[in-house]
């Protein structure tokens, strides 16, 4: 829920603000059951945004030691962001159908 | 030697299949668009090969073993339940029930699952809450109300077991038994468990006769009408999901395991359908008896709740429609050989002494004594174990 709020509030930001880069946000689309990439590296602080571009639900969880999330059920076109605070890598998957697995690295 | 010959013959009947099916799992998703029957078969067609993983990779000793501990009841606190003694494979791997029976006549509150296939799933039990086969392994053996084996005692009884100690260590060299060790052996023998070829299998490859016209219809259903591909797809009839499909009782399933997703409630991991007809009765409560029932729950069954999966609705199908689907689904039935028992190792016949089994050490829980519910006595288990009145 935070992570959303905070998402469209760089959205505004951005709207209003014009050409200022916020920091940059990685794209992770969820398609046929699958993320679009098996891995990612990321800064940390920055965030990934998760597009649902299927006609089904999904979810974003992780139960890595270093940081546990669950950001709940994404409907089909919508999309849900998550900042990564903390170095480390994580397991992303989907509650749902766990053959959806990404691994967030976060540097 | 008989795992081993399985293994090596469905790699060889199955490497007709291998270019199909990497092609298959990029183009799902768009069942939107009207695809032909001839497209749809390609999706299903019989991987060349079982996959293990880098952790525990197969040898031959180690599976023959894993069949040698998943058949043997000392693995059981009480020393009376095997892996088999629930997952039969007279039965397809089930026990034919609708809810599993654990130590001490212990009602489970779930129908006992199929192995077959898991080899190439995801997370394991009803709720995923195991995320590996070895892992899982452990789960029902150390669980008191299901084999009731305390971990600690397991590796020690084994050790008395001189073949044991021999096969553990030709099939880890320098480590012998040991907890891990004896659920790696499981976990291999358990990924050698594959459905064999079946009319359905050979009617992918291109044998027009192999299943009636009413199997065919019944496929054309199950892949639009009916909506089954949403989540039994690919040649496993399964992609290993967790959905609410309405069962009517108060289980929350997958609920416990990931609290916070709302259509996790009432969720329950998507069975394979290979040989579903040997493994009545249906659902993670037994409730449906034959596979018509199945279709009459997927056709207006259902509870609807907030829980409750988007890809169930109500199909409207008609008596002709459901008779097709069930055919359909008979025709998943590889009518496998029987599989042949191992014979268990013997206990050291070198030394005096009494036998140390594990009801004297008890339940994992902690407690010495060896605990029977009430109501549990049954005549057959008192040959076994003292009844609680
Ligand atoms: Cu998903």
């Amino acid at each position: 829920m935070k992570s959303k709020i905070l998402a469209s509030a760089v959205a505004t930001l951005f709207v209003v603000a014009g050409a200022t880069p916020v920091s940059a946000e990685v794209v992770i689309t969820q398609k046929a059951k699958k993320f679009d990439k098996k891995k990612i590296s990321i800064k940390k602080g920055e965030s990934v945004k998760f597009v649902n571009a299927d006609s089904i639900a999904h979810n974003i969880h992780s139960r890595s030691s270093n940081g546990k999330f669950d950001l709940g059920v994404s409907k089909p076109g919508t999309s849900t962001s998550k900042v990564f605070d903390k170095a480390g890598k994580f397991k992303v998957r989907c509650a749902i159908h766990p053959k959806m697995k990404i691994t967030v690295k976060v540097n | 030697m008989g795992t081993h010959k399985k293994f090596s013959k469905l790699a060889v009947s199955m490497v007709v299949a291998i270019s199909g099916f990497a092609t298959v799992a990029s183009t799902v998703a768009t069942s939107a668009e009207k695809k032909s029957r001839a497209d749809w078969k390609k999706e299903y067609v019989r991987p060349s090969e079982i996959p293990f993983p880098k952790e525990n990779p197969y040898t031959a000793a180690k599976a023959d073993l894993g069949r040698t501990l998943f058949f043997d009841p000392r693995l059981s606190g009480a020393n009376y339940i095997s892996c088999g003694t629930c997952h039969n494979p007279s039965f397809a791997w089930g026990d034919g029930l609708a809810k599993g029976i654990g130590h001490a006549m212990t009602k489970l509150g779930r129908r006992t699952p199929t192995i077959l296939n898991l080899a190439f799933g995801e997370d394991l039990m009803w709720d995923g809450r195991f995320e590996t086969l070895e892992q899982q392994a452990l789960g029902p053996m150390s669980a008191p109300v299901e084999m009731n084996q305390n971990m600690k005692a397991i590796v020690a009884e084994l050790q008395q077991i001189p073949e044991y100690r021999t096969l553990f260590n030709i099939s880890f060299p320098g480590k012998g038994i040991t907890v891990d060790n004896i659920a790696k052996a499981i976990a291999t023998f358990e990924r050698t468990v594959v459905s064999g070829v079946a009319p359905f299998d050979r009617w992918v490859a291109g044998d027009e006769h192999a299943v009636s016209e009413s199997a065919k219809r019944g496929f054309d259903l199950f892949n639009n009408k009916a909506n089954c591909v949403a989540c039994h797809s690919g040649w496993n009839f399964t992609d290993s999901s967790f959905h609410d499909i309405g069962m009517p009782d108060k289980d929350i399933g997958r609920g416990k395991v990931v609290p916070g997703v709302v259509v996790m409630q009432h969720a329950f991991k998507v069975p394979t359908l290979r040989n579903a007809v040997e493994r009545a009765p249906y659902m993670h409560d037994g409730s449906l008896k034959n596979l018509y029932s199945v279709v009459e729950h997927y056709d207006n069954g259902f509870v609807t709740r907030p829980s409750k999966s988007e890809e169930i609705f109500a199909l409207k199908l008609n008596a002709a429609e459901k008779t097709d689907l069930v055919e359909f689904m008979k025709t998943l039935s590889s009518k496998d050989a029987p599989m042949a028992l191992p014979r268990l190792p013997a206990y050291d016949q070198t030394v005096a002494g009494s036998l140390n089994v594990s009801p004297a050490a008890g339940p994992s829980t902690g407690s010495t004594a060896m605990r029977t519910p009430k109501g549990a006595c049954n005549s057959f288990l008192m040959h076994y174990i003292p009844c609680s009145k």
